[in-house]
């Protein structure tokens, strides 16, 4: 560490007022706030004191994407030697530097794409730099498929980071939450890549190794959309041994990082709470309604248990990791139980009833992102109408 | 017998520097879908391709620069409660005009366009020139307004219909750009984006024409 302080107190000059690289200020500040504390902090004026910042949260929530991570590489390995039938004779290592192979260069592309246009944007706006992009460039690669291409991934991030994001003022201004902006935009822009059962488990094999009989790439949740079989068990979706993005597919792994966001408080257990309540809250709906479907594939697909749709697909991994981000979810607190509970019942209702979009959590989190302005407005009118009200009869008396 | 003061009316050239404005203004400062907001619906609709969107701005130009000028020599007459009955009997009247020429010369642009024709009628940027120019000045005048309000029209939907097709589907005016050797079906890395050719990428790129302008422009940046 002392090495990092020296280097970054030798070229601190060239950056500070006067400097030749004075332009580049955002960046050198960026770079220093992240690996020390920075020494200024705020002397007048009432502020909040807090031994946690902006980047010390963002932190905390990586660490609380690594068992995902970390599962995913594992499990993206295990499937691509399953579908060639050597999944016995490969050793777990083997199975999880294979998956590193594949999502590291996806991680490095998606921070090394965001933050070069975060740190653009930062010097022609001349703002500091924000780490926003901290969370978003590691929630990105999980959310994709296995075998996306990696020039999409980066098209992809500089569309979240342009449109989603520096469009409406940088980080914390946001409407829509980012990584699912850059989800949504590869999905629309390139279906035959984000969809369908060709794209979850990457099959191309050395020579002489061959798919095996019998083997389907569809998720738990195309399966259903489509009527075909499922050929996974309970256990396996929850412990997520499934074809799906990345990082979603375990829900072991999301609750574990469930835990650690919510003993450090940064996610919010109300948005999680009230969104497993929507959700079931929906699937109890479908299994109510089950026979009145329009057709066999949905009527199957309304009859599962409400439970089980909480660990299908990534609603677990939605709700958990980008419902409850602080800037595009709700900010009252009334109003996080409305909107936690919304994007619950949405997720699992477009799921059901588009077979198109099988992932509905991504499109609910888009919608209700839009929404949560008017949940907030409409809690602070009835909390203003409330006292108002009481004012009146206190008045009266 | 009273005085009457004449007036002397100040004889201006055919392209004076007024008049000129009238073409240049709406190309930046005033143009009628990236300032003014007007006529979005259609430059949605019929971006996703060149051809069509150049079809379609050559309509509208005919239509405004036609209308205008009926309009500005029917002001006088036209009763003032009635203004907007006759000023869509007239844009009535030329959009029926250009869908029989494009029906009977140009049938598959014709059909491509389909109703977003008859639609010109209803083109916010067509009544808005009317109602805010040609009733209160000369044909002349009223002519190189609609001109010039097309011509900010057209700039904007080719702007958008070059890069939605060239990025939805590799292709300029119907000719391959992006060579096919590129494609990851031919063995290539590339791929078309296919949320360009939906509507939504026509809004967010007038949208970023829109930043674009505004960066450029800084006149048009609102204090508030």
């Amino acid at each position: 560490m002392k090495l990092f302080k020296n280097i970054l107190e030798s070229v601190k000059p060239h950056f500070v007022e006067g400097g030749k690289l004075e332009k580049y200020y955002p960046v050198y500040d960026g770079f220093a706030t992240f690996l020390f504390t920075p020494g200024h902090t705020a002397h007048s004026g009432a502020h909040v004191r807090d031994a946690i910042d902006l980047k010390r949260t963002m932190v905390t929530v990586i660490f609380a994407m690594v068992p995902a991570l970390l599962f995913g590489m594992w499990n993206a390995g295990n499937l691509h030697y399953s579908a060639l039938g050597l999944a016995e004779s490969m050793t777990f290592m083997d199975k999880f530097l294979w998956g590193a192979l594949k999502i590291v260069p996806m991680v490095i592309v998606s921070y090394g794409v965001g933050l070069g246009v975060e740190f653009i944007f930062c010097i022609i706006n001349k703002h500091q730099i924000q780490e926003g992009f901290l969370v978003s460039g590691m929630l990105i690669p999980l959310i994709m498929p296995i075998d996306i291409p990696l020039w999409m991934v980066a098209v992809s991030v500089v569309f979240a980071v342009v449109i989603g994001k520096e469009v409406f003022g940088g980080t914390g201004m946001n409407i829509l939450n980012p990584a699912l902006t850059a989800r949504a935009f590869a999905f629309f822009a390139y279906p035959t890549y984000m969809s369908g059962d060709k794209v979850w488990i990457n099959t191309s094999g050395a020579e002489g190794q061959t798919i095996v009989d019998g083997f389907s790439g569809a998720t738990v949740l195309g399966s259903y959309a489509t009527g075909g079989e499922v050929q996974y068990s309970t256990m396996d979706m929850f412990l997520g041994f499934i074809p799906g993005s990345i990082g979603e597919t375990s829900t072991l792994a999301v609750l574990i990082g469930a835990a650690i966001l919510l003993y450090t408080g940064i996610g919010s257990w109300k948005i999680m709470l009230s969104g497993l309540i929507g959700a079931l809250a929906m699937g109890l709906l479908f299994n109510t309604f089950a026979e009145y479907a329009i057709s066999p594939e949905q009527q199957q697909f309304m009859a599962v248990p409400a439970w089980q749709q909480l660990i299908m697909g990534g609603f677990a991994f939605g709700l958990v990791f980008m419902a409850t981000d602080p800037v595009s979810a709700a900010q009252t607190e009334r109003g996080k139980w409305i909107y936690g509970f919304l994007v619950g019942f949405f997720a699992i209702m477009i799921r059901v009833f588009n077979p198109a979009y099988p992932e509905g959590i991504m499109l609910a989190i888009l919608f209700m992102n839009v929404m949560a302005p008017l949940i907030d407005h409409y809690v602070i009118q009835a909390n203003i109408n409330k006292r108002k009200k009481r004012l009146a009869t206190v008045k009266a008396s | 017998m009273a005085e009457v003061k004449e007036v002397k009316k100040e004889r201006e050239p055919l392209f004076g520097k007024k008049n000129r404005l009238l073409i240049t203004d709406p190309l930046n400062d005033s143009n009628p879908i990236t300032v003014q907001v007007l006529g979005i619906c259609s430059a949605l609709a019929i971006t996703v391709k060149l051809y069509p969107a150049l079809v379609m701005s050559i309509s509208v130009l005919f239509v405004l620069g036609a209308g205008n000028v009926v309009i500005s020599l029917m002001r006088n007459l036209i009763p003032n409660r009635i203004r907007i009955i006759v000023q869509l009997v007239v844009v009535a009247s030329l959009v029926i005009l250009v869908d029989q020429v494009l029906k009977a010369f140009v049938y598959d642009v014709s059909k491509e366009l389909s109703v977003f024709v008859g639609l010109i009628i209803t083109n916010c940027i067509i009544m808005g020139r009317f109602e805010a120019f040609a009733l209160g000045n000369t044909p002349w005048k009223s002519f190189l307004d609609g001109v010039g309000n097309a011509f900010g029209y057209a700039w904007i939907l080719l702007a958008v219909a070059f890069f939605r097709e060239l990025l939805g589907s590799g292709q300029l005016f119907g000719y391959q750009i992006i060579p096919e050797s590129w494609y990851l079906s031919e063995g290539g890395f590339y791929s078309n984006n296919g949320m360009m050719l939906l509507p939504p990428m026509a809004l967010i790129t007038v949208g970023i024409i829109i930043w674009v302008q505004r960066a450029k422009n800084t006149k048009l940046i609102e204090e508030n």
